[in-house]
């Protein structure tokens, strides 16, 4: 889950990490009463957890409280990439000397917290490790001893930082550090982390990223989840409260499959056979009938989608279940759509036979279905 | 001859009350494994299909002879299930349990590299030796015993590939799934080494998907060290957009990294032949 900046800057100022003083407003009249407690050239940033905000003008000047007033004003009557702006910070314009770049996130394949650090700040990490990757330092994080202050100040040392400033920067990491495991972050990130014209290091901008499983130790962000995720779809949020692994998708084809792996590899062969998914809608292993049911008034609820595929490989799921489960949702739902069902493995037979005598033809093979699918949804005008 | 489980393999069950834990112990005893006991704090002294429940995993394996240990341990108990586990010198720890967080995640791999344990998963759908030994939630009927290997790191996806083989008379030495979660015990390249050194696995079948870069990985792996055995494999989520979890918490495409192209080119590269659809790897075995 992302966490907006000013909770990510909430956090650092409980651990001391130093942030460019601040405030919320969610109206024009908070961001000029901001502008009034900061009491100078201020920046007025929109608070959303899709990125480009700065490209999009979600982030713009105010050199006095009218100003502020008037940019809140446009800003928080943004839409940026369909998040609609509810809140921005208002925050002292910082005169920066170096913009730097931090980070801590989880390494897969060293299965360990890595640091990854740079002089190279203000701009996309991924820019730099594609044109200048010797300017990206990376450093492993012992998951035994965790990180020690010796090494946040070699890594300091490393940017290039002698005495006064490499103790300040080496603070800054270790801090860092310290929210990301009491926070089980699986990203931390500072970009820019400005060093200003005094020497000191600043988090310019701050994101968390915290890890959904969990979420069941931080019961305040659990609920905060459950109540608003800003980037999901209205379908998604209902789908991510009922347990369903659902992602929207521009396509006009509705998938609902079991297993994550067998869903995308349903995705790609429609693809492959020229049509495009609406969806990816898991519905997970021993599958009953309460989750095909779910499954398929979210996939349906989507206006966009023509055709049905629902393709089961039944291992712990029973093909016979699946197949009553249909019936009975077709019964109270009367599913209009064209509908392609792929049945097989465990009770196979006796799931297509359920479902060839109440006329709804089912296929045994996933090539066929997919290429059955994106026919129907081409039919459809 | 099969990879880390087979005939000699005494397994225990830790979760064995609860209800997944329950019913897939039924699952394996029927077909064939050697489930010796199970492990629930609380619950020492009762009975599970016929197998008895201990309160440590300790007192278990002062009973019986036991070399494995499969856990459905809740995701919040689960870690410290595999640390007992790890503690005993159990090898492998198969972690079906899906949604741990990944701190724990790391602690556990760290303290498995140290005392040299294998860990299946998490979020796994385990392994199996075909008519030898299933320690996991695969159904058993649709594995042959035979000379392909298999890697995955999904679990449906599995089943309908291992169906395939098996229907093109290709029977399985050992299939497993590392896992679907971004921090898991095993990865491609592991499993790869235990397949290379296996007599009884004369081809593999890799399945990937998309996030991370196990697959490219295991790429530059083959490559360098002039893998010895014909690799089919195929990588689910082509059609899957950037940013969006599809399903695992592995499965996300972050910036210009983790996507299929990017996989399926450093394969190929590397000599592998890479099945479009999951239904050609038998073809490409063949």
């Amino acid at each position: 889950m992302k966490l907006f900046e000013y909770e990510a800057k909430e956090i650092a100022t409980r651990y001391n990490l130093p942030v460019p003083s601040g405030f919320v407003a969610a109206t024009p009249d908070e961001a000029k009463a901001a502008w009034l407690k900061i009491g100078g050239l201020s920046m007025v940033k929109a608070q959303v957890l899709v990125a480009g905000r700065g490209k999009a003008g979600g982030i713009k000047p105010a050199s006095s409280p009218e100003e502020a007033d008037e940019v809140a004003k446009a800003i928080l009557s943004m839409t940026i990439k369909g998040e609609k702006v509810t809140k921005v910070l208002v925050e002292e314009k910082l005169h920066s000397k170096y913009e730097r770049y931090i980070s801590i996130v989880v390494d897969r394949s060293a299965r360990c917290y890595t640091i990854l650090c740079s002089t190279e700040g203000g701009v996309e990490i991924e820019q730099v490790a594609e044109q200048n990757p010797e300017k990206i330092i990376r450093n492993r994080i012992d998951p035994v001893i965790g990180l020690q202050d010796f090494q946040s100040r070699t890594v300091a040392n490393q940017l290039g930082y002698t005495g006064k400033q490499m103790t300040l920067l080496a603070s800054v990491i270790s801090k860092l550090f310290q929210i990301m495991q009491e926070y089980d972050a699986e990203l931390i990130e500072s970009n820019p982390l400005i060093e200003t014209q005094s020497g000191d290091f600043i988090a310019g901008d701050l994101r968390i990223l915290l890890d959904d499983n969990s979420l069941y130790r931080h019961p305040k962000f659990l609920e905060r989840m459950k109540s608003l995720e800003p980037d999901m779809t209205p379908l998604e949020l209902q789908a991510h409260e009922r347990n369903l692994a659902y992602v929207e998708l521009d396509g006009d084809i509705g998938i609902i499959g079991n297993g994550a792996g067998l869903v995308m590899a349903t995705l790609d062969m429609i693809l492959d056979y020229g049509g495009r998914a609406a969806n990816f809608c898991d519905v997970g292993g021993g599958a009953n009938e309460d989750r095909i049911a779910a499954a398929l008034e979210i996939v349906l609820a989507n206006p966009r989608v023509k055709a049905l595929l629902i393709n089961i490989m039944g291992g712990i799921t029973r093909c016979d279940d699946v197949a009553h489960a249909i019936l009975d949702i077709q019964k109270k739902m009367g599913i209009t759509k064209p509908m392609v069902i792929r049945l097989v493995g465990t009770n196979e037979e006796e799931g297509r036979t359920i479902l060839a005598v109440a006329k709804i033809p089912s296929l045994n093979s996933m090539e066929e279905a997919a290429a059955k699918a994106v026919e129907f949804a081409a039919q459809v005008k | 001859m099969a990879i880390m489980v087979g005939k000699g393999t005494n397994a225990i069950v830790q979760g064995i009350t609860g209800s997944q834990g329950a019913f897939h112990t039924q699952l394996m005893l029927q077909y064939g494994t050697n489930i010796v006991a199970g492990v629930t704090p609380g619950r020492g002294g009762g009975i599970v299909h016929g197998i008895p429940v201990f309160d440590t995993v300790k007192e278990a394996i002062d009973r019986f002879n036991i070399n494995a240990s499969i856990i459905f341990v809740p995701a919040p108990f689960a870690k410290d299930a595999a640390l007992e586990a790890i503690s005993a010198k159990l090898n492998p720890v198969i972690v079906i349990t899906e949604g741990i967080p990944v701190k724990d995640e790391i602690q556990m791999m760290e303290f498995a590299k140290q005392k040299g344990t294998t860990i299946i998963g998490p979020n796994t759908p385990g392994i199996i030796t075909p008519n030898e030994c299933k320690l996991g939630i695969m159904p058993g009927h649709i594995f042959k015993p035979g000379k392909i290997g298999l890697v995955s790191r999904s679990g449906t996806l599995t089943y309908e590939i291992a169906a395939s083989l098996t229907n093109a008379g290709l029977g399985q030495s050992t299939c497993l799934g590392i896992g679907g979660d971004p921090v898991v015990g095993l990865s491609f390249v592991d499993v790869l080494e235990f397949f290379r050194k296996d007599p009884g696995t004369d081809a593999i079948a890799m399945i990937g998907e998309i996030g991370g870069n196990a697959e490219e990985t295991a790429a530059d792996y083959i490559a360098n060290t002039k893998y010895p055995k014909p690799i089919a494999a195929y990588i689910a989520g082509r059609a899957a957009p950037p940013g969006k979890r599809m399903g695992h918490a592995g499965a996300i495409i972050m910036g210009k990294s983790g996507t299929a192209e990017t996989k399926i080119e450093a394969l190929r590269n590397a000599g592998v032949k890479v099945a479009l659809k999951p239904g050609e790897i038998p073809k490409l075995l063949m």
